[in-house]
């Protein structure tokens, strides 16, 4: 006799609550919520305009390094090298202003220049991560001090100043905006989904992480770790030119005290958005959430008086220490 | 499903929230200064927000929003937020960076906005209503004025700068100016950035290339502080006199006292950001015409009148 089997169907797993992955979004509603009772004007379109245009140039950046703290790596030059990119592009423009004029074709020049100088840096660091075989965290600390000092050297200790007329033909990337909404907005979003599908759906994006989670075992795997690294840094590169790019416009200038700690920033949006710092997974979602989440903070410290606004950077830490316990947590349940 | 009704309910709240503040005709002005890296810019910081709660106090229909900042990014984020989320029908800043502020400071003129500008003048004139500042050249001049006077048969003298900016460079061209013809010999020129460490770091390379020095002068007084050190542990206080600038009220109560070292101190006010927010609160409260650049003098202060720029509970 056979027992008729019972008809306990396999029990459908309950979609379990992940906090990791839900976090940010969380944190993100909260923060709107939070905005909205302090000011009635904090969700017009035109305040999250300004916030995620604000957000773009961190944000930008902050694509290229989830590329390179994805596969395991570090960059701590990001801030003095799109300075230093900046103020190239401000000088390449002003030195090519008077043969090219001051329309779209010397601002092309520039923005040009910017990605492949941008491009060029993250190279330099990239063979001596790989070729050079030295800490990621020694060479762009080193990358740093370098670029810092250079822009310091270019601007003489003072600032390098786009001319004028350039300037305001070169203005519209910054502040126009494609069907109401602003062009660094366009651009970001443009990138983040780009990098997405790269880092998902990609060969180069899947070895990205490979080499992040085991280094060893991508190697036996026949990935070619040192050509896929340095192409991570070259990435982080040209989002730096990118980043310097739509800087310049906003701000006509750059200094020694441009894009100071910006790479603090731009890692902690990344950590923020759910990408482990050891490597081995990225989520650039998560990092465009994480953006907009720091800019928020600064954004809504600005509106209330009760929390002194110097207080700022005291939050930001404070959600990234909160980010990683809710990622040790995750860990278990990926 | 539980998640969309809570988070319904959560909307309802803040939506209701948002919408509790009732609305009075008041006029907003927002203050953007950048945060207190130097001496001078504590003081700018403290009379700013004097003059806020002043005004806030005499004039019940104004109302005030204060921001500092510590770089230029931030600064164009406050601008923003002011015009977008906080409503401001007027402006007043002083640019940490001048020549990067320019477009945002522009952005908030052409939103229909009134602009003062205090102290750093921005890379492009006709944006600002009204331009309040200290007189730079005026500044060197009656520095210059003094040097002559104190050294009438010409003397050996170290000057140590501020930063690279244009501000800089007028009062030592007023200065340069003031002495020429008079015999007084600049030894050794260089930028101390109106701060003490790089002050004392300077003066210390000063007095190890030259044997003699008869006078310093330093144009700002958190760079005396750091001369003054330097030539503390050199053992050579004795040897020469310094004058700085600005008014700190340490260096102020110095000369009061009829120090030697310090005989004189030459004002370039922070109170100038209380004179910037006053005038631009009468064209709102009172209706007056106040476009126009309002330069205040840079006065010599002696141990006659020392007493009168002596503010009170100032941290500069």
């Amino acid at each position: 006799m056979t027992t008729v089997a019972s008809d306990s169907a396999p029990k459908v797993q309950k979609r379990r609550f992940r906090l990791g992955v839900l976090g940010p979004l969380i944190a993100l509603a909260l923060l709107l919520i939070l905005g909205t009772a302090l000011n009635g004007n904090f969700l017009t379109f035109a305040n999250m305009a300004n916030i995620v245009a604000r957000a773009s140039f961190i944000g930008i950046i902050a694509i290229g390094a989830t590329f390179v703290i994805t596969s395991g790596g570090l960059d701590l030059s990001v801030g003095s090298m799109a300075a230093f990119t900046a103020g190239m592009i401000i000088i390449i423009i002003n030195a090519l202003a008077p043969t090219l004029g001051t329309g779209i074709e010397v601002i092309a020049v520039g923005i040009l220049a910017g990605l492949l100088i941008g491009s060029a840096s993250g190279a330099c660091n990239g063979i001596l991560v790989t070729a050079g075989r030295i800490e990621p965290f020694i060479v762009t600390l080193g990358a740093l001090g370098i670029f810092r000092a250079l822009i310091t050297f270019l601007a003489n200790g003072g600032t390098l100043n786009l001319n004028f007329e350039v300037g305001w033909a070169y203005e519209p990337v910054y502040t126009g905006d494609i069907l109401g909404i602003p062009v660094p907005i366009i651009v970001f979003f443009a990138i983040a989904i780009v990098a997405e599908v790269v880092l998902r759906r990609t060969t180069f994006g899947r070895h990205v992480a490979a080499i992040g989670s085991n280094e060893q075992v991508a190697r036996y795997s026949a990935i070619n770790v040192d050509r896929v690294r340095l192409l991570t840094y070259i990435l982080q590169g040209l989002m730096v030119g990118v980043a310097a790019a739509l800087y310049v416009p906003k701000f006509g200038s750059a200094n020694s005290s441009t894009a100071v700690l910006w790479e603090l920033q731009a890692i902690a949006a990344v950590i923020i958005g759910g990408t482990m710092l050891k490597g081995g997974f990225g989520r650039i979602w998560g990092t465009v959430v994480g953006v907009v989440i720091l800019e928020l903070i600064g954004n809504i410290l600005n509106l209330q008086s009760l929390i002194s606004p110097y207080l700022n950077q005291a939050f930001q830490g404070a959600i990234i220490i909160l980010a990683v316990l809710l990622q040790r947590t995750r860990t278990n349940q990926r | 499903m539980k998640f969309v009704k809570y988070s319904a309910v959560a909307v309802a709240i803040a939506g209701s929230l948002g919408l509790a503040a009732p609305a009075l005709a008041q006029t907003v002005i927002g203050v953007s200064v950048p945060t207190a890296d130097h001496g001078w810019t504590g003081g700018i910081n403290f009379f700013a927000q004097q003059a806020v709660e002043r005004l806030e106090a005499t004039y019940p229909e104004l109302d005030f929003v204060f921001q500092s900042a510590p770089d230029s990014t931030k600064q164009a984020a406050d601008l923003e937020d002011m015009v977008t989320t906080r409503g401001i029908d007027a402006l007043v800043i002083l640019p940490g960076d001048p020549d990067a502020m320019t477009a945002s400071i522009k952005k908030v003129k052409d939103a229909g906005k009134w602009v003062t500008v205090v102290d750093r003048e921005l890379s492009q004139s006709g944006i600002e209503d009204l331009y309040v500042a200290g007189d730079n050249p005026g500044l060197g001049a009656v520095t210059a004025e003094y040097f002559k006077s104190r050294l009438p048969d010409g003397g050996k003298i170290v000057v140590l700068r501020g930063m690279p900016i244009p501000i800089d460079a007028q009062r030592v061209d007023a200065f340069k100016a003031g002495i020429e013809g008079s015999g007084i010999e600049i030894l050794d020129e260089q930028f101390a950035n109106w701060n003490r460490d790089d002050g004392y770091k300077v003066m210390q390379d000063f007095l190890t290339k030259h044997a003699e020095i008869d006078a310093v002068w330093c144009q700002d007084d958190d760079i005396l502080i750091g001369v003054m050190k330097a030539l503390k542990e050199a053992g050579r206080e004795n040897e020469m006199w310094v004058v700085g600038g600005a008014g700190m009220n340490q260096i102020i109560k110095m000369v009061g006292a009829g120090s030697e070292q310090v005989p004189v101190d030459v004002t370039y006010n922070p109170n100038m950001i209380a004179v910037a927010i006053d005038v631009t609160a009468l064209h709102f409260v009172a209706g007056l015409q106040t476009n126009g650049r309002y330069i205040i003098d840079s006065t010599l202060v002696t141990p006659e009148n020392a007493a009168e720029f002596d503010y009170e509970g100032t941290p500069f």
